[in-house]
């Protein structure tokens, strides 16, 4: 979230898409009625009518993965109108910027310029702006200009009217109307804002990186990034995902969003090099230019006195990926299946349960030769080898179930979606023999090591030279790795007018240096426990008065700044756009900013007498070019999209169409990630009669995820006790199935049996003049739990696809083709 | 073993019986354990935690007396639930409570049709000796390419959004020291 989740109160419109948060995030719900009973309005659009459209006051349905169509009518209702938040857009983003010569879109095929129909991807080296003699950006801030970003935004779009959006989405065009009406109208005027909240509905689909992109433009035009009550807000599912992520557990990055290097990147220097901005834009600060910093301070956290100058701080001790491969989840499992993997760690997951094309993973795990799992509870994944379908006399798997500490049972942290990191406390021990996850790191990590010691094989300067003294001494394990998180000054430094001493924790990330005087294992999270301050993600301090902030109440990255990108809630002179929730403002007469930490302590883009302020920068100090991006462009060492720099709308790898209904040959993403269909990679062919059903997967407040630590829970189970599928009464009447009856849902990948819950939570769509029946199937059921049922086939994920968006590589879950049939 | 849902009921009644008296089929056990609950809450150690299970980040109290968890509910300071919970969060007493749970290392060998229950040495030199042997004999100091690329193919990890962030960052780090590319998570699904 750029946002966090008490900051939803001050929203004026919420549009909720793409997530049921009052099912799966339903505290957050609270903050969400506060709003309301400030007066805020409450849009939610979903396929079906959820608990989070019963407290709406717009709900639209739409089918599954056409969210961009539904987004880009509404970017063409506020472009149309001019409904936009115009300071904003002319200054903190990237709309007056004029396009080189070389891109295009072209309407007719649906491909922008650079595409390579071979390896089905896109050079995007013309997805840049025109730049002067100084290699500067030529600007336009009257939008105008015919190759500005604003003109080629209101040309693509100009194609998303009511009609045609209808005609993808199924939703009617009055309901189109309301709710860009509804949302637009209530935040386009700078002293408003708008925010939406969306999830894995969003996230799981072909186009799920562009989809979130779509409103972030929509975010941009409207200026609601930044702003109190604004923002783009990723509703996050597990506890923890959002600092797992931080710490990268992730093939493609290092903690703190650094890159991981591949092959090309032969030493340090070259490593940082390509990832370091140079940026020539004026007043651009650029924050990714102190990249060197962060990375050999890492380096300095993972192998501490043994990574030197001379070695290049340890940068050859780690792995690098071939160049332009990815390792992501789906090529993994592709890997694990064609044997290539031979061992895995399955720790504190299921994805037995959790991974798309579920049957593909496990037949996998039964190719492994060994698998250590590592949970408080069993799974179908620890279990993989009795499961449906499974003889394990066949299965040479060796497998060791290690038990772990729940999260009352040991101390550390965890990042919430608002990137609070929180402290938790230890209050009993384990149970039986489990033990914290660190303790088991240690336990393999230690004798692993003790076994290269003693043969020194096998490249073993990383394992041997890993910096690793945490265990066994005086002080909490977890204690120390925080403040290795945070990091330390490794020599005597002064800092402004502060001394600090070999050994001190470092202040804030601003502190760090390349050249390998200070560590930090994840620089955003450098500021969480100092010298001064002690452990700040355990404050407990309230907030009496303002926006919600609480800034005492435990502490969020980067240094406890609330709200991101907060220097575009203010106008050039400083003032906030919308003063009856600042969230930050400039004192002139003091000559600094107050409320939130700002993004730098710059003054204000322009001066009193509104000259420009040559010291100043602009806001969005991430970005080369300094602010908003509301076309992708390709600027060098920042990423760019993989498929286009405007969104476009394309259907679902499965879908009911046999067309894109936009009137191009270009059906699904061109770009998307789809393995060689064959084997156990089965699509269903588009319009394909035998699966005519839109199927999406979706989650229930009683239970989490695969349900691995919920169907454990007798309270839970018994609320929700068995898998089932959601249909419209008038599909039900088509197919004779009387609610309560059971029926097995089929997709051309597996099958599974389901209780059918008829209602009216589903209505047929009419889409391109025909109806379309869309179903839905929830992923949290499993036969481990509690029965240990092997002939149960109950797990949503056994439906669903491989196939991947190209930017994030998560899979479409969301939205492809089934069946329902009575059980015989 | 097949467990019907009627014995999983009565397998869990000891942990269950408030809620499921909660649920309409007899209040005078609700009542007794309030009773009960207010005295031995008086004695308790009360410790402050976060939610495990979604991201919104609630607060609950954690009450514990002699070595066990007796209580767990909502904490009414913390600024983001002021002492609510959703359904899973009301039932974090059965996650600490829960018969369920796993306490014993368990081993499958190769081919076999049931666990073994193994002590914690004999599985981490045995886990520890699998990854020399895969990492050792999967290593690759170069690619095809010829390219430096000191990793390893042939083990893989995925998790966890379930742990700590001390612990994944301690994760990671041990897996990357390994050579290990295939590092995953829930963020990917």
């Amino acid at each position: 979230m750029t946002n966090h989740w008490i900051d939803l109160q001050n929203s004026d419109v919420i549009l909720i898409m793409g997530s049921n948060a009052a099912e799966n995030h339903p505290i957050s719900f609270r903050w969400v009625a506060e709003a309301r009973a400030r007066g805020a309005k409450l849009i939610n659009v979903d396929p079906r009518f959820t608990r989070t459209s019963s407290k709406a006051d717009v709900y639209a349905p739409l089918r599954s993965g056409t969210d961009i169509a539904f987004l880009g009518g509404m970017i063409n209702y506020l472009l149309a109108n001019h409904l936009i938040q115009e300071e904003y857009v002319a200054n903190y983003t990237n709309a007056g910027y004029v396009v080189a010569e070389g891109y295009a879109f072209d309407p007719s095929t649906g491909l922008f310029s650079g595409y390579n129909a071979e390896k089905r991807s896109y050079d995007g080296s013309s997805w840049v702006f025109e730049t002067d003699e100084d290699g500067v950006i030529v600007k336009d801030r009257s939008l105008q200009h015919p190759r500005c970003v604003f003109q080629i935004l209101k040309d693509h779009y100009s194609r998303y009217d009511l009609a045609t959006v209808s005609g993808i989405t199924g939703t009617p065009t009055e309901l189109l109307q309301k709710v860009y009406e509804t949302y637009v109208l209530n935040c386009y005027l700078p002293d408003r804002s708008g925010t939406i909240m969306y999830a894995m509905g969003w996230t799981q689909h072909t186009v799920g990186a562009q989809n979130i992109r779509t409103m972030s433009l929509i975010q941009l035009l409207l200026g609601n990034i930044g702003v109190a009550g604004g923002g783009v807000n990723a509703l996050r599912g597990e506890s923890n995902v959002q600092g797992s992520t931080d710490h990268c557990l992730l093939f493609h990055i290092w903690p703190g969003y650094l890159k991981s290097p591949q092959e090309s990147d032969t030493t340090l220097s070259v490593y940082n090099g390509r990832w370091t901005p140079a940026t020539v834009e004026p007043r651009s600060l650029s924050w990714w230019g102190n990249y060197p910093k962060y990375t050999v301070s890492f380096l300095k956290s993972m192998f501490g006195s043994a990574a030197t100058s001379d070695n290049d701080f340890g940068y050859d001790w780690l792995p690098k990926r071939d160049n332009g491969v990815d390792y992501a989840w789906q090529t993994l499992f592709d890997a694990m299946y064609d044997g290539t993997i031979k061992g895995l760690f399955a720790w504190g997951q299921n994805p037995a349960n959790s991974s798309a094309n579920a049957n593909k993973v496990r037949q996998a795990l039964a190719k492994l030769d060994w698998l250590v799992n590592v949970n408080i509870y069993d799974s179908e994944t620890a279990e993989f080898w009795r499961g449906p379908g499974m003889n394990p006399a066949d299965i040479q798997t060796e497998v060791w179930q290690l038990p772990c500490a729940a999260s009352v049972e040991k101390e550390g942290s965890i990042t919430n979606s608002g990137r609070w990191a929180q402290w938790r406390y230890k209050a009993v021990d384990p149970p039986g023999e489990a033990m914290p996850d660190a303790e088991i790191m240690n336990e393999i990590f230690t004798e692993v090591r003790r076994l290269y010691e003693a043969d020194g094989s096998v490249f073993a300067d990383p394992i041997l030279n890993l910096k690793w003294d945490y265990f066994g001494g005086s002080e909490v394990p977890t204690h120390l790795l925080a403040k290795e998180i945070n990091g330390y000054f490794l020599v005597d430094t002064v800092v402004g007018e502060t001394q600090y001493s070999a050994g001190d924790l470092v202040p804030s990330f601003s502190a760090l240096q390349a050249d390998g005087t200070t560590s930090s294992g994840n620089w955003l999270y450098c500021n969480s426990w100092t010298k001064e301050a002690g452990n700040k993600m355990a404050k407990r301090e309230r907030e009496t008065e303002g926006i919600g902030l609480n800034a005492n109440w435990s502490w969020c990255w980067p240094v406890n700044r609330r709200i991101i990108y907060n220097r575009a809630s203010v106008n050039l002179l400083g003032n906030p756009f919308k003063p009856q929730t600042p969230v930050i403002a400039w004192n002139a007469a003091e000559g600094k900013w107050v409320g939130d930490v700002p993004d730098g302590g710059a003054p204000p883009l322009n001066n009193p007498d509104g000259t420009l302020n040559e010291s100043s920068y602009l806001p969005f100090i991430m970005q080369p070019e300094g602010v908003g991006r509301i076309f992708s462009n390709v600027y060098p060492a920042s990423a760019s999209m993989k498929d286009g720099p405007v969104p476009e709308h394309y259907e679902p790898v499965e879908s009911p169409l046999a067309t894109n209904p936009m009137g191009h040959p270009n059906r699904s993403n061109p770009v998307a990630h789809i393995p060689p269909v064959g084997g156990m990679d089965l699509l269903a062919d588009p319009g394909d009669p035998q699966y005519p059903i839109v199927c999406s997967t979706y989650r229930v407040v009683e239970h989490w995820q695969t349900g691995v630590m919920t169907r454990w829970v007798p309270w839970l189970n018994e609320l929700q006790p068995e898998m089932w599928v959601e249909m419209s009464e008038e599909l039900a009447a088509e197919k004779g199935i009387a609610n309560g009856e059971r029926v097995r849902v089929r997709s051309i990948r597996g099958e599974v049996q389901a209780v059918a819950i008829v209602t009216k939570r589903f209505k047929p769509f009419t889409i391109q003049g025909e109806t379309v029946h869309q179903v839905g199937v929830p992923w949290c059921f499993g036969w481990a739990a509690p029965t240990m049922d092997k002939t149960r086939l109950s797990s949503g994920n056994l439906l669903t696809p491989n196939v991947g968006d190209p930017n994030t590589r998560i899979p479409e879950s969301k939205a492809f083709m089934v069946d329902v049939v009575k059980e015989s | 073993m097949l467990v019907t849902r009627r014995e999983f009921l009565k397998t869990s009644a000891v942990t269950a019986g408030v809620a499921v008296a909660g649920m309409g089929f007899a209040l005078h056990p609700v009542k007794a354990h309030a009773v009960e609950l207010r005295k031995n809450l008086a004695e308790a150690t009360r410790t402050t935690t976060v939610c495990p299970y979604c991201a919104v980040g609630c607060g609950f109290v954690v009450d514990a007396s002699g070595g066990a968890v007796i209580n767990i509910e909502g904490d009414p300071e913390h600024p983001i639930n002021e002492g609510t919970a959703c359904s899973k969060g009301s039932s974090l007493y059965q996650m600490a409570n829960n018969e369920n749970r796993l306490k014993t290392v368990r081993y499958r060998a190769a081919g076999a049709d049931e666990w073994t229950e193994i002590s914690w040495s004999a599985a981490v030199t045995a886990i520890a000796q699998r990854i020399k042997a895969t990492r050792d004999a999967t290593f690759e100091a170069t690619n095809a390419a010829g390219s430096t690329v000191n990793r390893t193919l042939g083990i893989a990890s995925l998790g966890s959004a379930a742990m700590d962030n001390e612990e994944c960052w301690l994760y990671q780090k041990m897996l990357r020291a390994l050579g290990l590319v295939y590092i995953e998570h829930q963020a990917r699904n």
